[in-house]
């Protein structure tokens, strides 16, 4: 009897072996139910966060923003910049069991650029054609030099899918299949995306979970309730009034990461008649008062508390293609209150358009209080976020407090918001000789030589002030503090390869 | 009586039809454009241009009216314009999450409501009536969302018994379906009880001083067969009404307890097609409770024929 029982509970104890060994699962809490799952469609932030496990891109971007390899081993400009050839790894195969060539390259850049609704096709319109050399050799050409083209790739546009799977599933979002370290399960619309561990992965080694569970919570504080009660072992975007308590419990780690987009208020310029009918919008000598009346440490203490880095130009002061001889400028109001006297308009008085988000009401605030003694009066107008684009894009407002999720290159943070006529320019602001600077940076390869273009362009935009830049939030990661591996790339991603729970 | 069901059968469809145009009516005055939310980040003009055409923005609203109505009567009610899925599958994916919570919720009313309304009623004046009506008063009074938060704090941070968060098909794991289900169906079955309690007490304290209950009372019926079986009945009616009508609110969705709880029904489907200009889902979401809330008044009709004999005849 007894040797029975002992038999059972060793045999028992012996089953539970296999279950400590196996690596279990992540369960990551996002702020967000994401989109589409198909990188051709997609466009929230927080589906990137889930492509990073379920779909590998041709090269990556690492802690510095540096371009690594993934899909692709190497790269090569053609001299005039206008091709680009691409080695590619040869032991790499979709979840469907289909083999990843250049031919599936070629397949996914026509994909991205011609299906219908492709969220894509605006990345890639430089490419004009993909040839394929050779089964591991690529080469993407284009009408010009475009060098952001790089980080358009190591992003969506640079995702690869099943060729096979989406030729023939008509509804691909639904299941898609891609060559990442994770394979889709199911996902259930606002309760959970679940994948599991793709067996043959090329880098499977370095993947230590069997599965991965995302769970979408919108609110913050219920967010970090899940993680507190051990629901979730890793939570992105905590509020940033939890983080000084959370920093004092040893359960949990915390990461801080300065993102590559931007907070900021556009200010019409030049999008509708309304500009000229308001002294913010006509006279750039107001614009720079208002810029002088705001402290901006103080708007990064009060609306962020303090996990923000002040900033005044579209990368954040740590980037390479910072203009350093342009740095924050302080806070002056005796200088804004003379400029003010100067161009005639001592109270000047405008509408400050601010989505309903808690960080862009706070700013909204913060400013009018700021800018109140240098003698503005500023209005605020709360609108809800699609209301508010819909005005931007018609030129109804004077000055809106608009965030930027950020590109890795610099060119997406700047071209579309300051070159004439681009979808995101909401300022209206156009100047030939700002087009041809930007054109040009776009053009070379060379960090330097970027820069020197983007320092010039600074001189413009720090005269004209279309956009006034304020901060780079952090991004804040929550995690159990026996995850290791965590990697804090700038663009906000969390990557599951080298994670591992101890 | 069937005579009467059967009216209300056919008044049921012009009803629909008005509904229908009313929910595609209202829309259209939601400042905003559906394809610029769903191009995303980089605002591309043509992939704006390209969905206006996908989802027929670009024709007159009477014509998009129509597309839709014929959909609808073929049973197809498009697809989510932000995830691809159908809406018809969506829904049928939350509707059961919110039949149950609204069910349980119903039911936690109901155990809470009625025995204080009754009790509360016939020790008029009391210690007891005074402590159940400052119980619904705070019932009211409470936030759902604050309640909620803070149900969480204390049963799964602080004492780790139930889960924070989440939902877990019944099918799947029933023991888990309900753990997760018990503190948002409080949360919401705790304010409609203090509502229901109040009405309960009143129609009790209006029933207890009529004519009919003094015969029986000077008949030598016992206190218990007199409240139970001959004032209650008669005092229900309102309540019925009022439960039936905080029912269909309960099953259009319950957005700040869904959202707090991370349930996936239909407040939180509604809220997120909302915000982001899904008009299908909206479309979808509010023709389907529509529906409900009418079927569910026509129920509460025939239940007055069940409780109160004399609408019989």
């Amino acid at each position: 009897m007894k040797i029975r029982t002992r038999a059972i509970a060793g045999a028992a104890l012996l089953s539970l072996v296999p279950l400590i060994g196996q690596a279990q699962t992540l369960r990551i809490g996002l702020a967000e139910d994401p989109d589409m799952l198909d990188p051709t469609m997609a466009r929230t932030f927080v589906g990137r966060i889930v492509f990073s496990a379920l779909c590998d891109k041709l090269i990556d971007v690492d802690e510095k923003l540096n371009i690594v390899p993934q899909l692709a081993t190497s790269y090569t400009w053609a001299p005039d910049g206008k091709a680009l050839t691409m080695k590619l790894r040869s032991d790499v195969t979709f979840h469907d069991g289909e083999k990843f060539d250049a031919a599936a390259v070629k397949f996914n850049i026509e994909r991205h650029k011609t299906l219908q609704g492709s969220n894509r096709s605006g990345e890639l319109r430089p490419v004009t054609s993909v040839d394929v050399i050779d089964p591991t050799t690529v080469r993407l050409n284009l009408n010009a030099p475009f060098s952001p083209l790089l980080a358009a790739l190591a992003d969506r546009a640079g995702m690869m899918v099943s060729p096979k799977a989406a030729q023939n599933n008509a509804n691909f979002a639904a299941a898609p299949v891609c060559s990442g370290p994770f394979k889709f399960v199911e996902r259930v619309a606002q309760d959970r995306i679940v994948f599991e561990k793709y067996a043959n992965y090329w880098n499977k080694d370095a993947i230590h979970f069997n599965r991965v569970v995302y769970t979408p919570i919108p609110d913050a504080t219920v967010r970090l309730a899940n993680l507190r009660s051990g629901q979730l072992d890793f939570i992105e975007r905590v509020a940033t009034s939890d983080v000084a308590k959370l920093a004092t419990e040893p359960r949990f780690k915390i990461s801080k990461i300065t993102e590559v987009g931007y907070q900021g208020i556009t200010i019409n310029l030049g999008k509708s008649d309304k500009a000229q009918a308001n002294p913010l919008g006509k006279d750039n000598r107001v614009r720079e008062a208002f810029e002088l009346s705001l402290d901006r440490q103080g708007i990064v203490q009060v609306a962020m508390d303090g996990e923000a880095v002040a900033g005044n130009q579209w990368v954040p002061p740590s980037s390479s293609f910072y203009t350093k001889s342009n740095p924050v400028p302080k806070r002056d109001v005796a200088k804004a209150k003379a400029l003010l006297q100067q161009a005639g308009i001592p109270n000047p008085s405008f509408t400050l358009m601010t989505p309903t988000t808690s960080d862009a009401q706070k700013i909204a605030q913060v400013v009018q209080a700021m800018a109140k003694e240098a003698g503005f009066d500023v209005k605020i107008q709360s609108t809800e976020f699609a209301t508010s684009l819909n005005l931007a894009d018609k030129g109804d407002f004077d000055a809106y407090v608009l965030a930027w999720s950020g590109r890795a290159d610099p060119d997406g943070n700047v071209y579309s918001f300051l070159a004439c006529k681009q979808p995101l320019n909401y300022s209206g602001y156009c100047k030939p000789e700002v087009d041809a600077l930007l054109n040009e940076a776009r053009s070379k390869q060379n960090v330097a030589d970027r820069l020197k273009a983007y320092e010039q362009v600074n001189k413009f935009a720090q005269t004209d002030n279309p956009i006034l830049y304020l901060y780079h939030r952090n991004w804040l990661w929550a995690y159990n503090a026996k995850l290791t591996g965590v990697r804090e790339v700038p663009d906000g991603l969390p990557r599951l390869t080298g994670l591992k729970m101890n | 009586m069937f005579a009467f069901f059967l009216r209300r059968l056919v008044t049921l469809v012009p009803t629909l039809v008005f509904v229908s145009m009313l929910i595609f009516g209202l829309q259209q005055l939601l400042p905003g454009d559906p394809a610029q939310i769903l191009a995303g980040e980089d605002q591309n003009p043509e992939l704006i241009a390209q969905l206006r055409e996908k989802m027929n923005l670009d024709k007159p609203i009477p014509v998009q009216y129509g597309y839709w109505m014929a959909g609808v009567l073929q049973g197809d009610l498009g697809e989510s314009a932000r995830t691809g899925q159908p809406v018809l599958e969506l829904i049928m994916e939350k509707l059961p999450v919110t039949v149950q919570l609204a069910f349980m919720s119903m039911l936690v009313a109901l155990i809470i409501s009625l025995p204080s309304g009754i009790i509360s009623a016939v020790k008029r004046d009391t210690l007891i009536d005074h402590g159940a009506r400052v119980f619904a008063l705070s019932g009211i009074s409470m936030p759902n969302f604050w309640l909620g938060i803070m149900l969480i704090l204390l049963f799964s941070v602080e004492l780790g018994w139930l889960p924070a968060s989440g939902y877990i098909s019944p099918f799947e794991d029933l023991g888990a379906n309900l753990a997760a289900m018990v503190m948002p169906a409080f949360v919401l079955g705790n304010g409609i009880a203090a509502v229901l309690m109040r009405h309960t007490r009143s129609s009790m304290l209006q029933v207890l001083a009529t004519d009919y209950v003094r015969t029986a009372r000077a008949k030598g019926l016992r206190e218990r067969v007199v409240v139970v079986k001959h004032a209650l009945r008669n005092a229900l009616t309102p309540v019925i009404t009022l439960g039936a009508l905080e029912l269909g609110t309960l099953l259009s969705g319950a957005v700040l307890t869904e959202q707090v709880f991370t349930i996936p029904g239909f407040g939180k489907l509604i809220i997120d097609a909302v915000f982001n200009r899904d008009y299908a889902v909206v479309q979808g979401v509010v023709l389907i409770t529509a529906t409900t809330y009418i079927m569910l008044n026509l129920l509460a009709d025939m239940a007055y024929f069940v409780f109160n004999p004399r609408l019989r005849h």
